[in-house]
């Protein structure tokens, strides 16, 4: 089953008088428990590809499906319940609401999922534990270390168990120690839970856990690499 | 809205402390002066109403029907004098009089005035009128069945006339006929009211029923409640004891003086525009803090939407915030304004002319605010309202907002 389907997807932004090409007839499929990097240099089309993916923006041609489900014709309602209910998504920036501490920025996704407060409790604390941030529940974003902010928003993005999983750049502000911590935190639940994810990097570390790298630059995909990963 | 969503939005007004605080503290003023003028008017009104029913017409009237549009003498309510008894014994209240009323020449040694003549009980009028309270010289009636008068300053400079002179009243009575008697000037009242100090007298109700033929008749018996809330309760009880088949009616003061009504309402629809103006600006101070609010936190937005948050909810929750930062400002509102008005309402306040005006109008000198419920919620709940309609225009920009083009804007 794909989990991803791209076919012919073409976007062109301006920057002021200039036409940037996003996205170059782009054709790509990504199967279910995929753990795929999109990797370019800066400006290579690697995040226009994935906020395509995610709807957060719509190609100007081209066609996506998500686990079967044509999403380029959806509506702005539509697009936000997909996101909602199918896809995690993970910042480079960490992203998190700062007037909220650490597990009410988890819980507030579920409760925008309808999800009742003891269940949104007990998977929280579940997620807070499985991310290694047990105890610091409590803390809000500026109290917590860029490592643990970055937890943070991926529990946000898994706890609702997503089939798929969109991170952009998601080590770009963390060392060393903590971005091989946020890996294998990919790895595992991709390989327990069967989570498809999809990230968005340069960074070679990231892409020495990925089983397939995809290759662009200028908007277009010119390698699609598979792996063996260990 | 849920748990998180609410703490959200009470967070979010304190990010920025000293602007939700300005923002709040123009609420608070705006609604401490509501409140007090508010109040002030109420209080004002229920005075006004006081003393012109005390001095007109009471909170309540049994008439014959068709009489308040028409006062013709045959249009009565027989045996007027038991029927107040009856009432008084039934309800428990002495503040129920019986009176009637006619049109007559009233002259004296050397003038002639037209006039309204009114019958009383000189023992009851005095609970529910103020006008024996108004009498300057002499005294008011005493005597059911005495040749007795009292008349309206202006009347008595008119007629030349003084206590213990005779006056001469000629009308028709009730079957027409000619009416006509000799009575003594016993008290001159001034209420204040040019109208009713002019052409207005009062004699005693046995003596008015002799002299125009009544048969025991009246026009109407005057009932006054507690308070002016209580009115329409009584008015159900006062119809509910009165005698079957005679077809009589029961009139609140509102239709029997409707002028009075209309003044009030229009006072209060003029001072509106005044507080309109309040709470535009209040309005307007909301909208830019919240737009200001809104603007900062568009990259935030961004990504809660890219979360699968739908426009609509952050507008709610924009939406939230005001309602929040309004009931903090009614709170505290309510809290300051009550307690003012509390206050003035016990010991009442005045200003440089104040006593002189209201004496002209048989008015106290000093104002006591109504401490009320409507007087401390009305202003502070539309602040609160105007509060949150201000911020639709912050809310709705939303709906306009691209998560990827929202996500790249700066904090």
């Amino acid at each position: 089953m794909k989990s991803v389907t791209c076919k012919q997807l073409c976007k062109t932004y301006h920057q002021g008088e200039v036409e940037v090409i996003g996205l170059d007839h782009v054709d790509l499929e990504i199967n279910e428990g995929g753990f795929v990097c999109l990797s370019a240099p800066s400006g290579g089309g690697k995040t226009t590809l994935l906020n395509a993916i995610g709807g957060l923006d719509t190609p100007d041609s081209g066609k996506i499906w998500l686990a079967g489900e044509r999403i380029d014709t959806l509506g702005k309602g539509e697009l936000a319940n997909m996101r909602l209910h199918r896809i995690g998504f993970v910042f480079q920036a960490y992203n998190l609401i700062p007037v909220l501490t650490a597990r009410e920025n988890i819980e507030f996704v579920m409760e925008v999922q309808g999800v009742p407060a003891d269940e949104r409790e007990k998977r929280s604390t579940a997620i807070l534990r499985e991310v290694g941030l047990e105890g610091l529940g409590d803390r809000r974003p500026a109290q917590m270390s860029g490592g643990q902010q970055q937890r943070v928003a991926v529990a946000r993005a898994i706890v609702s168990k997503p089939a798929l999983v969109l991170a952009d750049e998601p080590t770009a502000n963390l060392d060393s120690h903590t971005a091989e911590q946020l890996m294998e935190l990919f790895v595992e639940l991709n390989e327990h839970h069967g989570t498809t994810f999809v990230i968005a990097t340069h960074d070679q570390r990231v892409m020495r856990y990925a089983k397939r790298v995809i290759h662009m630059l200028d908007g277009k995909v010119v390698d699609d690499e598979r792996r063996d990963v260990a | 809205m849920s748990n998180i969503t609410f703490r959200l939005a009470w967070r979010n007004l304190w990010r920025r402390k000293r602007r939700t605080w300005l923002t709040v503290g123009a609420m608070v003023f705006s609604n401490i002066i509501l409140v007090f003028l508010i109040s002030m008017q109420l209080g004002m009104y229920a005075m006004m109403i006081e003393n012109t029913l005390r001095a007109q017409t009471g909170h309540l009237q049994v008439q014959a029907p068709g009489y308040k549009d028409d006062l013709k003498m045959r249009q009565v309510v027989p045996d007027v004098i038991d029927l107040a008894a009856k009432l008084r014994s039934e309800i428990g209240s002495d503040e129920i009089a019986a009176r009637a009323s006619a049109f007559a020449l009233v002259s004296s040694e050397e003038r002639s005035y037209g006039l309204q003549i009114s019958g009383v009980e000189p023992e009851f009028e005095t609970r529910v009128s103020s006008l024996p309270g108004l009498v300057t010289e002499g005294r008011f009636l005493e005597d059911a069945m005495a040749e007795e008068i009292v008349i309206g300053s202006v009347l008595a400079r008119n007629l030349r006339t003084g206590l213990g002179d005779e006056l001469t009243i000629i009308g028709s009575g009730r079957d027409g006929s000619f009416a006509a008697a000799v009575v003594t000037v016993v008290g001159v009242f001034e209420s204040g009211m040019p109208d009713m100090d002019r052409g207005f007298a009062e004699v005693p109700l046995g003596f008015f029923q002799d002299t125009f033929y009544m048969e025991g008749a009246g026009h109407s018996v005057v009932v006054m409640a507690p308070t002016l809330i209580q009115v329409g309760a009584l008015g159900g009880r006062v119809e509910s004891l009165l005698p079957a088949g005679e077809g009589l009616v029961v009139h609140n003061w509102d239709v029997l003086l409707p002028g009075l009504k209309q003044a009030i309402q229009a006072d209060f629809v003029s001072a509106w525009f005044m507080y309109g103006i309040l709470i535009i600006l209040v309005a307007f101070s909301v909208l830019n803090t919240q737009l200001m609010s809104v603007l900062e936190r568009t990259k935030e937005f961004g990504i809660t939407m890219s979360l699968g948050v739908t426009p609509g909810r952050l507008g709610r929750l924009v939406l939230l915030e005001s309602g929040l930062m309004g009931s903090l400002g009614l709170l505290l509102g309510i809290v300051f304004g009550g307690a003012l008005v509390a206050w003035l309402g016990h010991t009442g306040f005045t200003y440089p002319g104040l006593e002189e005006m209201a004496g002209q109008f048989n008015l106290p000198g000093r104002i006591y605010p109504q401490f009320s419920a409507i007087g401390l919620l009305m202003g502070p709940m539309i602040v609160l309202l105007a509060s949150v309609t201000a911020s639709i225009y912050p809310a709705v920009r939303l709906h306009w907002l691209e998560p990827v083009a929202a996500m790249r804007a700066a904090e």
